[in-house]
């Protein structure tokens, strides 16, 4: 219980940086600690297909699309940044009060709601939940992807000069 | 078979993009306008040749679980017409050859995801489809990479993803309550557990994401700016269709496959769909704009299809169905109408137009029959839709939203009258007595749709008869 609280507030923490900080680059690093922190959460569930998926394309692959996409814009200055950051943190200082309170009122909630998720069925394997269970799925995330990278090269590629 | 609508798109767009472009940009047009041309052939020719394909080894690797109903079908009819007039317009507006090509890659795209929502059977697979035309339909509003594009792309991202979260919490308190996401499984739990606050709050959570998702009043704010600010191909596009499959579809689906129709739910899409048709109407009044008029007439619209779906009855969901493409058809024109008109002038202002009917008569006749369509003038097809969605408000005794759609119609033909008076009839402003006709890729899918609005007006009891009977289906009636 101890240890799931603490992660909860790495998770939390991390996620506040995220989008708090005032780099791009920084903020897609913070971005893949969230989903590392989020991993961990996943394994002490149980949940190590999750698991993996989010480590591996989460933590791994999102960030490096993201990166590839920041490395094709314009950066801030260093003192058009640090302005950004301030009008944000001057826009914004309520944020780590509202998910605060939002915890609370969660925890109180998760208490009247008593659900508990049902047992699995099978304990099949990763190749056969992907391969049969969640075919379409697995087909439309290769989808996303295709189109995420095409949207980056129409997008941010620069166009070729015209005469 | 209806895992190929998935698989073709994707895998042209796929196929297109390996070596030898330069002979796939010239192919790619006419692939694309076949394979559209051919949706809709599979949709409306139940003994069209490739229906009765069913390839063994196909089957074999793609195991997926895919289901076609009366109303996946006019969706799957409307996606094919209105990918094809976007690909028209496309053609027109875009003059670099790789624009062109990266435009027909990202449409494909999207119409493999709309494919994918229309036709899963599943909570999750749906999320991952209604995603996929997410991401394109960003693409797709920022393509000309101009200021108010990626502002209107940008503001679509940020209330897309506030529906993502809404719609990922709904899909997880489902799992909890049915460990499973496929609908049916979903629907004999909610059955078993009624009164379930854990089941109330998914379905509140789903149909907010959606309400957000189809750009209904109070939560439209991201749609006017991103149809206005989008290239004149994408806001067909975007207002032909997108809205409608990634929001007002999914939100029938998940209510005739696994909410059902509550009296609460009933209420609450009754008020939403009339304040969005009465409000939509007023604030298309004051617009200046011919596409953020036409922005807001869409929000008007999709309000009176909730209307009818609100109802919960075989009637009033068959009219929903008859306006989704009723409005598929007349918007894609209208928004086509404007693009050409502001090609021509080279402005989107009303104010500064007048009398262009003389010199644009196919793109102000085309205009005419949309507008009078929109504001439910028989014998037009909209007239038919809109007086389905009435007729079943009244028979299931919501006599004040029946009275209220009446009035919206009333407000709708007053906009329309008004800007028609504005742009294309009365004196012409000496300044574009030298303009001309838009190109023949435009003028064609124009007249297609015109035809279209007028030929389902007039012989709409061959299409009535079909459409009732299937949507006793639909309802398990």
């Amino acid at each position: 219980m101890f240890l799931d609280l603490i992660i909860l507030i790495l998770l939390v923490i991390a996620a506040l940086w995220t989008v708090m900080t005032r780099s791009l680059l920084r903020a897609s690093l913070g971005l893949a600690l969230v989903s590392a922190i989020l991993t961990l959460i996943m394994f002490n569930m149980d949940a190590s297909l999750a698991a993996v998926f989010e480590l591996s394309v989460c933590a791994g692959l999102i960030p490096v699309l993201f990166i590839s996409v920041i490395s094709l814009t314009q950066p801030l200055t260093f003192k058009e940044a640090v302005e950004h950051m301030r009008s944000r943190m001057a826009r914004f200082w309520e944020l780590p009060l509202i998910v605060l309170i939002l915890g609370v009122i969660l925890v109180l909630l998760s208490a009247k709601f008593k659900a508990k998720l049902p047992a699995l069925e099978t304990q099949a394997s990763a190749r056969f939940v992907l391969w049969h269970l969640r075919q379409l799925d697995l087909l439309g995330q290769i989808i996303i992807l295709f189109g995420g990278v095409f949207g980056v090269a129409v997008l941010f590629k620069e166009r070729k000069k015209r005469g | 078979m209806h895992a190929l609508l998935i698989l073709v798109p994707f895998l042209g767009s796929f196929i297109l993009n390996l070596p030898f472009r330069k002979v796939n940009k010239r192919l790619s047009f006419g692939v694309c306008a076949a394979l559209f041309l051919l949706q809709m052939a599979v949709i409306l020719i139940p003994d069209f040749g490739l229906n009765k394909i069913n390839p063994a080894a196909l089957a074999n690797i793609f195991n997926f679980d895919l289901g076609v109903d009366a109303l996946s079908k006019v969706m799957l009819f409307c996606i094919g017409l209105v990918a094809l007039v976007t690909l028209c317009t496309n053609s027109l507006f875009l003059k670099d050859s790789d624009d062109k090509f990266n435009f027909i890659n990202v449409l494909l795209i999207a119409v493999s995801g709309m494919n994918g929502i229309v036709l899963a059977k599943d909570i999750f697979s749906l999320y991952v489809f209604l995603e996929i035309t997410a991401v394109a339909s960003f693409i797709l509003i920022a393509f000309n990479r101009e200021e108010l594009g990626l502002e209107g792309a940008f503001k679509y991202i940020l209330l897309s993803s506030i529906a993502t979260v809404l719609m990922i919490a709904g899909i997880a308190l489902f799992f909890l309550v049915s460990g499973s996401t496929h609908f049916a499984a979903i629907h004999s739990a909610l059955l078993a557990q009624d009164k379930s606050l854990l089941i109330n709050l998914a379905i509140a959570l789903f149909v907010s994401a959606l309400f957000i998702k189809g750009g209904l009043m109070p939560f439209h704010g991201w749609l006017p700016d991103a149809y206005s600010s989008a290239p004149a191909a994408s806001s067909v596009f975007l207002a032909g269709i997108v809205t409608k499959a990634a929001g007002v579809y999914v939100l029938i689906r998940i209510l005739v496959s696994i909410a059902g129709f509550s009296l609460t739910l009933k209420s609450v899409l009754l008020f939403v769909g009339a304040f969005s048709a009465i409000i939509g109407a007023i604030a298309a009044l004051t617009q200046t704009d011919f596409k953020r008029m036409l922005s807001y007439s869409s929000i008007s619209q999709i309000g009176y299809i909730i209307l009818g779906v609100g109802t919960g009855t075989v009637l009033g969901l068959a009219g929903a169905a008859l306006h989704i493409f009723n409005h598929a058809v007349f918007k894609s024109l209208l928004f086509m109408n404007s693009a050409a008109v502001e090609k021509a002038l080279g402005t989107r202002d009303i104010s500064k137009m007048g009398g262009l009917g003389s010199q644009m008569p196919v793109t102000g006749l085309t205009s005419v029959l949309g507008s009078l369509s929109c504001a439910g003038i028989p014998p037009l097809a909209g007239f038919w839709s809109k007086l389905i969605i009435i007729i079943a408000l009244w028979s299931a005794g919501f006599k004040t939203y029946a009275v209220i759609a009446i009035l919206g119609s009333v407000l709708t033909l007053a906009y329309f009258l008004s800007l028609q008076r504005s742009v294309f009839f009365g004196k012409l402003n000496a300044e574009f007595k030298n303009i001309k006709e838009a190109g023949f890729s435009l003028l064609f899918p124009m007249i297609l749709l015109g035809v279209i609005t007028l030929g389902v007006g007039i012989f709409l009891p061959l299409v009535l008869d079909k459409f009732i009977l299937s949507f006793n289906a639909v309802l398990g009636g």
